[in-house]
């Protein structure tokens, strides 16, 4: 009997049209994966980066192609004392950490640090907490916090923008624009146009000079839906803000606002690090509170701090900031007041 | 006002004494497992922190410096800070157990944090007014207070991370609290 019930099931497919399977939930999965998303922001990333190549030379590309190549060996090098398997590897996550490593640093950086870095980040940013999803900082940036207080010097000696195809093989070294408004004031900087510093024509990281690739990435990010609105709009409305206020009460001791949007890495750091999926809140609610705080706190640390860019720094503030935020912006059960909720609790 | 406004910035964000002069690390490991703790201990430590240091500077200021006895200032202190707490605990037991209730262990436990000593010891060194130590050991504790409940809070979420398991545990609370120092270094010149 039983072999006859196997047969007439098996039958069935071909008889029939609507088969009814069973199977455990979840029936409907999303097509996205971890190395999808990866492999996108990799993608968005390379307007960026060709600008950035275009802009300061062929040492910018050794710069990227090494800060990839560490993260990615480090992490084939770490897995297996994970215990992970080692497929984890190649999704993309460690070419993304050492990609956005790259961007964040100088053009003309030792190659060394360029991999100091770049294992760091996997090592002290990721692994340590069990790998990506587990880690409460942004890994890149960790890397390239501790590269900067480990080696300031280095890490803050510019090349002016050397153009791939351009004659003079020297490249000349040149303060960043923030840097220059720290050390010499505002009047050293009447010299430079807005639009000079959309295209990128001035001295910087690889990845943060040039505003207009940096849009066109995030526009596809955005299309796509990996990254939402909230972050980047809060962040750069936050720092346009308090940049703002200060610049209404002295327009002759602070720079302009648009200035302040247009130089360091802020728009690299709203749209491609703050908006990291592990290290960002979860609520909408919650991402404008955490891309707000970013806006002021890297504006105020720019202009009272010892440091001349504080996006770095404010991102990994807000980073640590993240649980508490998600704590406070919980969305209440449907049918429950705030109140009765802590009465029951 | 200006001064006050300095003293409150520099103790709280650029001097952290936990992220920046590491003082107090051991409650900051120990009672940062839940933030509910977290935000107990950190209002004990407010408290007892802005009362010691007050007591501490009139007992160097009107004992230790005219009898020319500053080298027992290190005994003096602890002494003071000790019977303090106690007293303190004491006092809060009778008048409002719900507060007592409240702080509970943690109470008692400050009596070893050496960012009590600490704070009080700086207030003096610093040549502090009796109004400024006070603000000092204010924006010192509320410093404290911040960087516990903000390393409560990643521990939290630490908790259900897949940490391997050589660094479980203390261990990876200081590779956290050194990033998070890390970051805080970022408030660095905020006040010269």
């Amino acid at each position: 009997m039983p072999t006859q019930d196997l047969a007439a099931v098996e039958s069935i497919p071909q008889t029939l049209d609507m088969l009814l399977t069973v199977s455990a939930s979840p029936h409907i999965r999303s097509e996205v994966t971890v190395s999808k998303i990866m492999y996108t922001v990799l993608l968005a990333l390379l307007p960026t980066s060709l600008a950035g190549v275009y802009l300061f030379g062929l040492s910018a590309l050794w710069v990227i192609l090494l800060g990839i190549f560490g993260a990615v060996a480090t992490e084939a090098l770490i897995q297996p004392l994970l215990g992970k398997k080692a497929s984890v590897v190649l999704d993309g996550s460690a070419a993304v950490t050492g990609l956005l490593l790259a961007l964040t640093l100088p053009p003309s950086l030792p190659w060394w640090m360029v991999l100091c870095g770049a294992a760091l980040a996997i090592i002290l940013g990721k692994a340590v907490y069990g790998g990506l999803g587990n880690n409460p900082f942004n890994p890149a940036l960790i890397a390239r916090v501790i590269l900067l207080v480990s080696w300031p010097v280095h890490m803050t000696r510019w090349q002016s923008a050397s153009y791939l195809f351009a004659r003079s093989v020297d490249a000349t070294t040149a303060a960043t624009p923030l840097g220059m408004l720290k050390t010499d004031g505002l009047a050293s900087l009447s010299h430079l146009r807005l639009l000079d510093l959309f295209f990128g024509y001035r001295g910087g990281c690889i990845g943060e000079v040039s505003i207009l690739a940096l849009l066109v990435g995030a526009a596809f990010l955005l299309w796509k839906g990996y990254i939402t609105w909230h972050i980047p709009t809060s962040c750069l409305a936050a720092a346009l803000l308090t940049s703002g206020c200060f610049w209404v009460s002295n327009p002759q001791q602070y720079a302009n606002p648009l200035f302040h949007l247009l130089t360091g890495g802020l728009v690299l750091g709203a749209f491609f690090m703050a908006t990291d999926m592990v290290t960002s809140p979860i609520t909408g609610q919650g991402m404008l509170i955490y891309g707000a705080g970013i806006g002021i706190l890297t504006i105020i640390i720019r202009i009272f701090g010892g440091y001349p860019e504080g996006t770095s720094f404010a991102i990994l503030i807000m980073n640590a900031l993240c649980p508490m935020i998600d704590r406070y912006t919980l969305p209440k059960g449907f049918g429950r007041s705030r109140r009765r909720k802590k009465n029951h609790a | 006002m200006t001064k006050i406004l300095l003293i409150l910035v520099s103790t709280i964000l650029v001097n952290n004494f936990v992220l920046a002069k590491f003082l107090g690390i051991c409650p900051f490991l120990g009672v940062s497992r839940k933030t509910e703790t977290a935000v107990g201990m950190g209002l004990a430590v407010t408290f007892v922190v802005t009362l010691s240091t007050a007591l501490t500077w009139l007992m160097q200021m009107l004992i230790l410096k005219p009898f020319h006895i500053e080298y027992m200032q290190t005994i003096v202190f602890i002494l003071v800070i000790a019977g303090l707490v106690q007293f303190v605990e004491m006092v809060l037991q009778k008048t409002s157990p719900a507060l007592y209730q409240a702080l509970g262990i943690y109470l008692p436990l400050i009596t070893t944090n050496c960012m009590v000593l600490g704070v009080a010891v700086l207030a003096v060194q610093l040549e502090y007014s009796f109004i400024e130590s006070l603000i000092y050991s204010f924006g010192a504790s509320v410093g404290f207070a911040l960087a516990l409940v903000l390393f409560a809070g990643i521990r939290e979420r630490l908790s259900l991370a897949d940490v391997p398991e050589a660094l479980q545990g203390t261990a990876i609370g200081l590779v956290t609290t050194g990033l998070l120092a890390l970051a805080f270094m970022g408030f660095n010149g905020l006040v010269k």
